[in-house]
């Protein structure tokens, strides 16, 4: 009886941690930042070079930053979420244009639609290092404190919006 | 071809390595810990290359600012602890030792001492039974 019983649990055990595991994706790179306050940054505003914003614009209010540029493909196909988003007016949506040509992302926000409040440009890419960027686009949820609350890395989709970052805004107002 | 030709044209290959356009610092020894940093820290773009080896945009600002780090008298602690705190643990090859990576590093130890005591009670147990003999 034991030899087939301890074999067969072994078994249902490991089983159990590779159906988790086929739905993990190993190359996504969790975010340190969750939990702790936004980084510092001081970058001039891209429709405006002459205002500048820092980490303390998020103060006050449930935000979200979206790390995007015109030269990426993932950017392009989630532009329509992001309308959608901000249509939905429940926080609003920070962008920060990374590593990219000024001139260019203007011609694409009034192109396909600026879902942004403020866009920060950071064209050398060292303000996305503090923030653990590693490949666009990536969206921080920020709260009224100014601390991270959560990232998604890649695109955004209906899925993303209405599972993970919605329900995680919603409660943080609520919260507040 | 001849065997020494072949060789020296794989020799010829060796300083390929270098792929930074800044040219090499210029005290020694930071050149020699830069090496051995952009050697230790990933590309989280092409994740199985580390940031010297990666011609990845990220790898080549991540390498600039440990550079900078170097030129402006941080310690390797230092910036190691800089990447880890932005990327986490996985940006190191060999990520320190703490609460969150010790399953790592004491995992195939722990899964060799299960596989071997297995082995040790399977075998113990089967010594005692009779040898079968060959007709």
């Amino acid at each position: 009886m034991f030899r087939t019983l301890i074999p067969a649990t072994i078994f249902a055990i490991l089983v159990v941690f590779f159906w988790v595991g086929l739905t993990l994706d190993p190359s996504e790179v969790p975010s340190p930042l969750i939990g702790k306050p936004a980084p510092a940054f001081t970058l001039p505003s891209l429709h405006d070079a002459g205002t500048e914003l820092t980490e303390q614009t998020f103060r006050g209010q449930v935000s979200l930053l979206n790390v995007w540029a015109t030269w990426c493909v993932g950017c392009r196909q989630e532009h329509d979420m992001l309308l959608a988003i901000a249509a939905e007016d429940v926080a609003p949506i920070y962008g920060l244009n990374y590593k990219d040509d000024r001139a260019d992302a203007l011609e694409w926000l009034r192109r396909l639609g600026d879902p942004y409040k403020a866009n920060a440009v950071d064209q050398s890419g060292e303000a996305a290092i503090d923030w653990g960027v590693y490949g666009a686009p990536e969206t921080f949820l920020i709260d009224a404190e100014g601390i991270v609350r959560y990232k998604h890395i890649g695109p955004l989709t209906p899925e993303v919006w209405q599972q993970k970052l919605r329900p995680r805004i919603v409660k943080l107002k609520e919260g507040a | 071809m001849s065997r020494w030709l072949a060789l020296l044209i794989l020799f010829c290959a060796l300083p390929a390595a270098a792929i930074d356009d800044q040219g090499r610092l210029e005290d020694p020894a930071l050149q020699t810990r830069y090496e051995k940093l952009t050697n230790e820290l990933r590309c989280l773009v092409c994740q199985n290359q580390s940031i010297a080896d990666s011609t990845a945009s990220l790898a080549g600002d991540l390498r600039v600012q440990v550079r900078d780090m170097l030129e402006s008298g941080a310690s390797d602690r230092e910036i190691l602890d800089y990447m880890v705190a932005r990327y986490g643990d996985f940006v190191r090859y060999r990520p320190g030792f703490n609460a969150r990576t010790w399953m790592l590093w004491i995992g195939p130890f722990i899964a060799m001492a299960l596989g071997l005591g297995i082995a040790a009670v399977v075998i113990i147990r089967r010594s005692g039974e009779p040898r079968e003999t060959v007709e």
